[in-house]
Order: structure tokens, then sequence, then C-alpha cells
């Protein structure tokens, strides 16, 4: 390929070879510095967190304490928060934005679709702290009267919908996070979709299947390993975001089962702290979550992926 | 590799060039270097809570001195200590003094400059028009979780004329760090000893119970949120958003409102310290506000650069005079007179 490629430039007479090299020089330098930048970084947490990991050792990331007084720390609830705050927010948006995917590739008449895809595109537009304002005064308060109340009434026996309503807490986390995950996952899986190629569907249909089998065996099957890396995109912002979930989470650094109690993220204790943050060992313990959050997300990325990769790789699709 | 590795570092160091190219031009007008001529731009940064306060300050000194502007950043009070110790500005700014240990590793003597101070008020969302009486030790145990009710036995000795609820208590509380913390733990901590033992002061602490809402729109928007809500603002803000708020009793006995004057009376009422290092948390004095606190402004006794200093001395002295009556105007309590006087002696020991 890249021999093909000189080969042509060479074939074109008057070529000034020069600005050519100066080009792929000045790109080379850039894809350099973003792997330069990512060492910095790294080796920047490493080393602010390097007497926090001294001084806690592995018990910071399975204790739960977390007082800066007395000067304990434990990331525990912390990791909890992300994972599951993110996860929710995943069960929430996926379905959602898949559908709205289905709905404009395989339904929507063209002059709806443009409506529709801008609609959502600005929802990716609006600032995170603006979710969180709009999350404290409308949302919750209307899941804490009408939606959670319902949702306790039904499904109450399950210890995950038990205990008093604050209105904040992990689910409304996660659902502000979903909608905030919507916009990508929904322009992702529609270009996938819209990527399915027509000879697919024809075939289907020509196998006597109805509409719904054709999204379903030639569309969304085909799509299936596109579609989950859409989520795992979507995954990647809910685990880093901030603002709006220290909003609406409660923050409170506790484990509790009930999906309507108060948690607390990594992200979110970091932003919360780090401007008051005075001792050194207390700087050092923020700069070493940093540090789990990157783990984090490195380590669900690649549990995503595996599994992504164990359940697509059999079945023979493979789509972008 | 050779051929791959080439381009790299020949596009790497071409970019370093074009950056050094940059730098003459750019240094010559930095943020940090006022041209002899022209005006001088001094920076500080720190506390949040007086910002709103030193931007009016600023802004009304250019009409005193227009020579000089001041660029504050209200990035915390932690980063402001670490910005004054690693001299990257020329003040800084706290809302807790400094521990003996940060202030062992500045380079030079420190000094704290009180500037105003400011009250934290106990907020709460129950039924409009009832006004509350409550003391430390009720407080403190309202936030360990120990009273859960609003009919409680205890509130309601000290509230023999209201009718109070049937409701669960709700605590709320900052989430974030911040000065607002520290000066209400350090109250609680001053009037409870179970509270002192189990979860002491700081700017964030471990909260036995209830919600944590940032900053203090996230405290007053969840008390207004929720029935039943009980925590904890800086009274500017429960001023400026009509949020319901406690008399406290002091010292003395007495239920104070908090305000601008109860704020300065906890002052005159406190035995204050040569280096300003002081609280007024739970002061004597018969008007004394009990949940008060002061802001400091840092800066070296021995200024590095003589044109600054000059400056920053100056601006000191107009601060702790007529920037005193501005003070009231935003809500925040002025310093006593004996203070400010002590507080300006202190300034003309200022070197440069």
């Amino acid at each position: 390929m890249e021999n093909r490629r000189t080969h042509i430039l060479q074939a074109i007479p008057g070529t000034n070879k020069i600005p050519d090299r100066m080009f792929k020089w000045f790109t080379a330098a850039m894809a350099f510095s973003v792997g330069l930048l990512l060492f910095i970084v790294i080796w920047n947490l490493v080393r602010g967190s390097y007497p926090a990991i001294k001084e806690y050792g592995w018990r910071f990331l399975v204790t739960s304490s977390w007082d800066p007084v007395h000067e304990e720390f434990g990331a525990l609830p912390f990791i909890y928060g992300t994972v599951v705050s993110s996860v929710l927010a995943l069960i929430i948006a996926v379905p959602l934005s898949i559908g709205t995917s289905v709905f404009l590739t395989e339904f929507a008449p063209l002059r709806l679709r443009r409506p529709v895809i801008s609609l959502v595109e600005m929802l990716a537009a609006v600032p995170s702290v603006i979710f969180g304002l709009w999350g404290i005064f409308v949302l919750i308060p209307f899941l804490r009267n009408y939606i959670y109340p319902w949702l306790e009434s039904v499904l109450g026996f399950l210890p995950i919908f038990e205990g008093p309503i604050y209105g904040v807490g992990m689910l409304s986390a996660g659902i502000i996070v979903a909608i905030m995950i919507l916009p990508i996952i929904t322009s992702v899986s529609r270009e996938i979709l819209e990527s399915v190629p027509d000879l697919q569907r024809e075939a289907a249909y020509a196998l006597g299947a109805t509409r719904w089998e054709v999204i379903r065996i030639a569309v969304l099957s085909y799509a299936k390993r596109g579609l989950m890396g859409a989520a795992v995109l979507g995954l990647g912002r809910a685990l880093g975001e901030t603002m709006a979930v220290t909003m609406v989470i409660g923050n409170r650094p506790e484990i509790a089962a009930s999906l309507f109690a108060p948690g607390y993220t990594l992200a979110s204790v970091i932003a919360n702290e780090f401007t008051e943050a005075t001792t050194d060992i207390y700087l050092s313990v923020l700069f070493e979550i940093g540090l789990v959050l990157l783990g984090v997300t490195i380590l669900t990325n690649i549990i995503a992926r595996v599994f992504i990769y164990g359940m697509t790789s059999p079945s023979g699709s493979k789509s972008t | 590799m050779k051929q791959t590795l080439k381009p790299i570092l020949i596009g790497t160091a071409l970019i370093a060039a074009i950056a050094m190219g940059c730098k003459p031009s750019d240094s010559s007008q930095g943020p940090d270097t006022g041209r002899e001529s022209g005006t001088i731009l001094i920076n500080g940064a720190g506390a949040t809570f007086p910002y709103p306060l030193y931007s009016k300050w600023f802004n009304e000194y250019i009409k005193v001195d227009p020579s000089v502007r001041f660029n504050y950043q209200s990035i915390g009070s932690g980063g402001g200590q670490n910005q004054i110790i690693a001299q990257t500005v020329g003040f800084g700014a706290s809302d807790a003094p400094m521990s003996d240990e940060s202030l062992a590793k500045a380079r030079g003597n420190l000094l704290h400059i009180p500037t105003v101070a400011g009250a934290v008020v106990v907020s709460y969302n129950l039924e409009k028009d009832i006004k509350l009486k409550l003391n430390g030790s009720t407080v403190a145990d309202i936030f360990l979780g120990k009273i859960k009710k609003w009919n409680d036995q205890r509130i309601a000795e000290l509230n023999p004329d209201v009718e109070l609820p049937d409701e669960d208590i709700l605590v709320v509380h900052r989430s974030d760090g911040s000065g607002t913390s520290y000066i209400f733990t350090s109250y609680l901590s001053g009037v409870s000893s179970d509270w002192k033992q189990k979860v002491g002061a700081g700017k964030s602490v471990r909260w036995p119970t209830g919600l944590g809402g940032k900053g203090n729109e996230g405290v007053a928007g969840q008390i207004k949120q929720s029935p039943g809500a009980i925590g904890y603002v800086e009274l500017i803000y429960a001023m400026h958003n009509d949020l319901a708020f406690a008399d406290i009793k002091n010292a003395a006995g007495n239920f104070i409102s908090p305000s601008a004057e109860s704020v300065t009376a906890a002052m005159s009422g406190a035995d204050i310290p040569d280096d300003f290092r002081f609280s007024i948390i739970n002061t004597a004095g018969e008007n004394a506000y009990p949940i008060s606190g002061a802001t400091w402004l840092l800066v070296y006794e021995n200024q590095p650069d003589p044109r600054k200093g000059r400056h920053i001395v100056q601006f000191l002295k107009w601060a702790l005079t007529d920037g005193q009556d501005i003070a009231p105007d935003l809500d925040y309590a002025p310093l006593s007179t004996n203070l400010r006087q002590r507080v300006l002696e202190k300034i003309d020991q200022i070197k440069y």
C-alpha cells in the first residue's frame, strides 16, 4: 500500500517532494505528541499519588472509610459508585439509542430524519453543569414525587428499590448520565446501521422475512459488533462524567444496595475536594483517586471489548 | 526503523524551534511582568468566599490608583496557600489560617492579613414563617443524626411558641471542601465533645448522616427542594436567596440572628494573637453570632519585588480603611475598629 502510493507520486511529473515530506513529519510529530501527552499525564498521576500509595498500599482500594480529618482514606465507595452509575446509564441509554437509530435508518421518512438527528445532536451541545442544574430543579423533583414512589410500590420488594427516597442518589445520577451519553451512542449506531449494505436486507426479504425479522437478522445481527462499540464509547464518557453527576448523586461515600440511596463517584470526589485539599497526603490521595479512575476506565474498556469479541466472533458477523 | 524515526525526530525539532521562536515576544508581555512605564499587574489567588468582595475592591481601587491592576483567581483556599508558598502570585487568600507546618514551607515570613468576616447560617425548610431558635448541642446532635424528628423534645424546648411538624429531618451538607464547612465543623467541635471525637473540624469531614450538595447553591437547592431539610450556607447566600435561618444561642446565652453587625460583634469579643491567626467561633460578647469566621490575605513580610511590594502595601492599607466601608453593602462583616488599627500597624512592617 505504502509502496504503491509512493509510486503514484513518483509517476506524477513535477511533484515537489519536500513539502510532502514536511507534511509527513508534521503529522508524525502530532501523532507522537498525543502519545507523549498521555505518558505525561500518567507519569504525573503516579508521581503525585506516590506518597499515598506508599502510605496506604492496596488497602486504599478495598476500604470504605473517607475521613480527611483523621486522614483515613479508602476508595471503594467511589469505585462502586462510578461503575454502578455508569452501568445504570448504559442500561437506560443503549436501548433508547439503538431504538432511535433503527427508527431513523429503517422507518423514518426522509423529511423527519434531519430534524430528529439534529435534536439528538443538540443534546450533546448542552453543557454538563446545565444538565446538573436541570437535574436538581426539574428532573429530581419529578422523579421523587412521581416515578420513585411508583417504582417503590411496584418493585419495592427488591432490595435495589428500598429505603427512603431523597430524590438525589445513584439512580438519578444514572438517568442524568444516560441522557448525556444518548447523543454519542445514537449517532455512532446510526452510522453503523446506515453502513449495513442493502444487499443484506434484500436477501432477507427474498427469503420471505417480515420487516421485524429483516431488522433483527439482517441489520442488527450484522451490525452487532459496531453497536456494542458505540455502547463502549458511551461507557467511556459515562465513567468520567463529573459535574452533572456531582450535582445529583448525593455525594455520600457509602455502598448501599438501594439505587435510591446517595452515592459518590471517583470523578466527583476529585472535583469536590481538590481545590481545598491543604495537606500533602490528602492531595496525594486525590491524585491516587485520579489514577484509580484511569485504571477503572481502562479496565472496563478492556472487559467490554473482550465481552464484545466473545459474543460476536463465532457468528461470523463482521462489520465496521 | 530508522526511516520511521527520522521524520518524527525532525518534526519534533521543528515544533520546538517554532515554539522557541515565539518565546521572546511572549515573555515580554507575560502576565506577571508589568512594564516599568505602564500599569503594573499583581496576581493573587485563593479563597472563593471573599471573591465577590475582592473583585469589587479591585474595581474600586482602580479609581484610587489607576497604575495598578489586580488579577484574582478564586481557586480555593488550599490553592491560594500553595501558590503563595511557591511565590507564583503576589498574594494568596485563605478562609482558614495556615498551619505551622504549611508556614514552615514558605520562603520567608508569611503574614496573615484579615480582611473581612462572614457568618455561616443554619438554614431549613419548614412551613413558611417558622423562625427557629437553636443551640450548639442541638445543632450538633441534628448533624450527628441523633435528633431525627423536627418535633423532638430538645428542639421543642428551645422553641416553645412554635408548633413543630412531625417530620423527618434531612441533613444537607457541603460535598466540596470549603471554608464554610471548616467554620461550621469548628463550631460543632467546640460545642459538642461527641462531634469533636467522632467527626472533628475540617474543610471536608466524614459526615455521619445526610446528603452532600456541591457549593452553596447545591446545598440551598437541596434544602429548597426537600421539606424537612436542614443545612448550612453562608449568610450572604441565604440573604440573597430568601432562605429561612435560625437564631443561634451564643456563649453569653443570648439567641443571636446572623448579620454583618453580629459578626463584627463576635470579632470584638475575640482574643486575637499578634500573628492574626485567630478564630471568632463562639466568642464572648453579648451580641456575638457564634458561627462566624474571618478570611485572610497572605503576603510575604519581605516583598521580593519592590515596586509590586509598594503597591500591595498601599492596597492593603486602602482595604483596611476605605475598603471596609464597602463590605457591608455585600453583607460581609467589616473588622472591628481596634482590630483594624492593629492590622494596619502590621502592614507597616512589610518591607519592600
